[in-house]
């Protein structure tokens, strides 16, 4: 029997019934093609060779939905693939879970799947399962999704803050504030044109290559929200050492420096989704930027920094242009615009 | 550049050396105390040069009374709050905007445009513009009042809070315990009020006054004037920010604010009572006026959190002297003003100045 | 107080502009500039242009932050 074909997702799409099924079969695995999800058990059963197993989850409430750059479902897939990076290892599978607002349109649900499916694809990484919800109209804000991701770690590669030590190096593989800012220029209440662009993008490759390629690797981390100033801080807490920094070193786009004066805003503190910090030996430093200035992902990586020995409360502090000192704190938590 | 920095040191060695004693600076620009705070320029400067920081933030002046009015008018059902993002944090007694439930009808606006044309949109609610800034904002909302007069859209009203740097730099000035020996004048205030509205300063209390822009260098070449003014012994208002500002400033907009508002007496915080220091629309505009549509006043002040932002407004005390600072009151969890907003002198100090271990 | 940025005017009907900062176009009013031509260099505050700016006056500044940035570039090569 043919059944109606919907142009948007009704409260039955999620029922677990005939409009699932639709679902599923019709816009979902197309997409998601693996011989792993193609069973549709309740569980995927992967065969990995290793012990050594990277686990990470995820969840993406961007709004709007589609940005230069990139749009949700890139996100979501790029999100869960850099926490796995970062860890040192090499994603192999991840889950994609989906709540849909009722009402929400076909046509932007095939884009996102769409994109998912693609981003996944580059990285060679396997959608292996996942999971949809409906909700009626207004309790989620057209699509919520949730990714998690299993990775192989690198064959000894142990990164973590305990490596640190004084001396070592901070390095980032490009420019940052570009995602945020992009974001921000989207918004209804201040929103602005721009040619800004998101930097999203899964940067597993590049650091896989900088693992398997150097060692004195010491540890990694995405400066995602919180933006530089939080990955930083976070490490100087960690590791109670001072971060030393300087301003001349950080790669910022002239457009997203001047987009976030324009707003009162301080890029460290903005969001990256393309970015890696990486704290190395001092010996491979030079040879890290060399990777990774070869690499598509890295092109304007630069040593931002060093980690410094201090009997004082560990802080991130900064050398500015004229020669002066700042320290940079942990950023609140949300930017807000101002005019003061 | 080095040579600059080098020739703008020199000027202020020699001035303090003749001074004999340090030389404070007053800077009357919460943009000129995040400028200096980022660059890192008190660091580059002689030892007995202190600058202060003055009320230069109009959040940080903002009385907690105009808050609580503020936040009063937020739990209407009929009212749209419109403000710049720079007040959603600022403490009142009842919260802030921020931790407001009522957070779905307060709107965050980059221009009083926006506010305006948020009262186009929703012809049920009336919109109540928070209007605060010195002079550089004030023409702003008077060209809105008068657009929203010509067009009769009459849901939409500001509640005042814009205020006069001129008077509060005199009123400081009377305080005979004040250790102020020039003022570094804001900028963009001066684009619109002209340095030459410095001049009673100068020539009343012989202070200099340099209006100075806001990258470092500026910023750095505007205390080496002052202090060639000290050496000379010739005080004067005067412009070093001489791409945008002139002596008269911008006549239109300073028409468009003297015919939308007056000047009346107002409370600051932490320096109490002003005269003639912020602006009350005109009895012609009145309908605009949120303060009468509402009926309302701004609340009595009764701190008695131990906050000392007002010793800090005034320069009498650096932040770190107030027992509030970084421990309860922080960036995350402030007490005052001057640590909500991100010019305040309490925010700039805990968030570019140097923290040792308590137990250290 | 006060964030002002340069912006240029690259549109322009009665008092309503867009203006561009590197790149990003915000509306702005020139209500407070009645005399702005398209092209024009400005000061905008809070979505009003507050002044004209003085292209040469804005150079030296400008060629003084590219003096800055040259020196850190120098010094960055100098250390590694």
């Amino acid at each position: 029997m043919s059944q109606k074909e919907h142009d948007k997702i009704l409260l039955a799409h999620g029922g677990g019934g005939q409009l699932s099924d639709q679902l599923i079969r019709k816009h979902i695995l197309p997409r998601f093609a693996n011989n792993t999800l193609a069973e549709l058990t309740d569980s995927a059963k992967l065969n990995l060779d290793s012990k050594s197993i990277c686990f990470t989850t995820d969840s993406y409430v961007v709004k709007p939905l589609f940005f230069p750059g990139g749009d949700i479902g890139k996100l979501a897939v790029c999100g869960t693939i850099n926490d796995l990076a970062v860890s040192g290892a090499k994603p192999v599978a991840i889950s994609v879970a989906l709540i849909i607002e009722e009402g929400l349109s076909f046509d932007v649900l095939d884009k996102i799947l769409d994109s998912i499916a693609a981003t996944a694809a580059q990285s060679n990484v396997a959608i292996v399962t996942g999971d949809t919800k409906t909700v009626e109209t207004g309790a989620a804000d057209q699509i919520f999704i949730n990714t998690s991701g299993i990775g192989v770690r690198l064959d000894g590669v142990e990164l973590g803050f305990g490596n640190i030590k004084a001396g070592d190096k901070i390095l980032i593989n490009g420019s940052i504030g570009d995602h945020g800012m992009t974001i921000m220029s989207l918004r209804q209440d201040i929103g602005f044109q721009s040619q800004l662009k998101s930097d999203c993008a899964a940067i597993a490759d590049l650091t896989c290559k900088l693992l398997t390629e150097t060692k004195g690797i010491k540890f990694m981390r995405d400066p995602t929200r919180g933006g530089l100033a939080a990955t930083l801080n976070e490490i100087a807490q960690q590791t109670s050492f001072d971060i030393r920094i300087n301003d001349a070193r950080i790669p910022i786009n002239p457009t997203v420096q001047a987009a976030a004066d324009a707003l009162g805003f301080d890029v460290l503190n903005i969001a990256n989704e393309g970015k890696f910090v990486s704290v190395v030996a001092t010996e491979i430093a030079d040879d890290c930027v060399k990777i990774c200035q070869r690499h598509p992902l890295g092109q304007q990586a630069a040593i931002i920094g060093e980690v410094v020995e201090t009997n004082d409360a560990p802080v991130v502090e900064t050398t500015t242009r004229i020669g002066g000192r700042r320290i940079i704190q942990m950023p609140y938590g949300r930017e807000l615009p101002r005019i003061c | 550049m080095l040579r600059r920095i080098r020739q703008a040191q020199l000027l202020m060695d020699a001035a303090c050396e003749i001074a004999g004693r340090p030389i404070n600076i007053m800077e009357v620009c919460g943009t000129h105390t995040v400028s200096i705070f980022r660059n890192g320029i008190r660091g580059t400067l002689p030892k007995s040069m202190k600058l202060l920081s003055g009320p230069g933030c109009p959040v940080c002046v903002t009385h907690q009374g105009y808050i609580d009015t503020v936040l009063e008018l937020a739990d209407r059902n009929d009212c749209l709050i419109a403000t710049y993002g720079d007040m959603i944090r600022v403490p009142g007694k009842g919260g802030s905007l921020e931790t407001r439930k009522s957070a779905g009808n307060i709107k965050i606006v980059l221009s009083s445009e926006d506010a305006l044309q948020l009262a186009r949109d929703n012809p049920s609610k009336t919109v109540v513009f928070v209007a605060v800034g010195f002079e550089t904002t004030t023409p702003a909302t008077a060209v809105v009042v008068k657009q929203a007069a010509k067009e009769g859209i009459n849901n939409f009203c500001i509640l005042s809070n814009h205020k006069l740097v001129v008077p509060a730099m005199q009123a400081l000035l009377s305080d005979k315990n004040n250790k102020i020996d020039a003022f570094l004048c804001p900028g963009h205030v001066s684009v619109i009020i002209g340095y030459g509205a410095f001049k009673p300063i100068t020539e009343q209390y012989c202070k200099p006054c340099v209006v100075a822009g806001f990258e470092p260098m500026q910023i750095i070449e505007g205390l080496a004037e002052i202090c060639r003014q000290i050496i000379e012994g010739k005080p004067e208002a005067k412009t070093l920010y001489t791409a945008v500002v002139t002596e008269k400033g911008n006549l239109i907009a300073q028409n468009i604010i003297s015919e939308c508002f007056e000047p009346m007496d107002g409370y600051w915080r932490g320096l109490g009572k002003i005269p003639k220091s912020t602006l009350q629309l005109r009895e012609k505009f009145g309908k605009f006026d949120a303060f009468k549509r509402f009926g309302v006043t701004e609340k009595p002040e009764n701190d008695t959190t131990g906050c000392r932002c007002g010793e800090v407004l005034c320069g009498l005390i650096d932040p770190p002297k107030c027992e509030l600072f970084g421990n309860v009151c922080e960036p995350q969890t402030p007490v005052g003003p001057c640590m909500v907003s991100s010019e305040g002198a309490c925010a700039a100090w805990f968030k570019y100045g140097r923290r040792k271990k308590q137990n250290g | 107080m006060c964030l002002a940025i340069p912006a240029r005017i690259v549109k322009l009907e009665d008092d309503r502009a867009i203006v561009d900062a590197m790149g990003n176009q915000f509306n702005a009013k020139t209500t407070l500039l009645p005399n702005v031509k398209l092209g024009d260099l400005v000061l905008i505050h809070a979505g009003f242009a507050i002044s004209m700016i003085d292209e040469d006056e804005a150079r030296k500044t400008w060629q003084l932050i590219e003096e800055i940035d040259e020196f850190n570039d120098t010094q960055n090569k100098v250390s590694g």
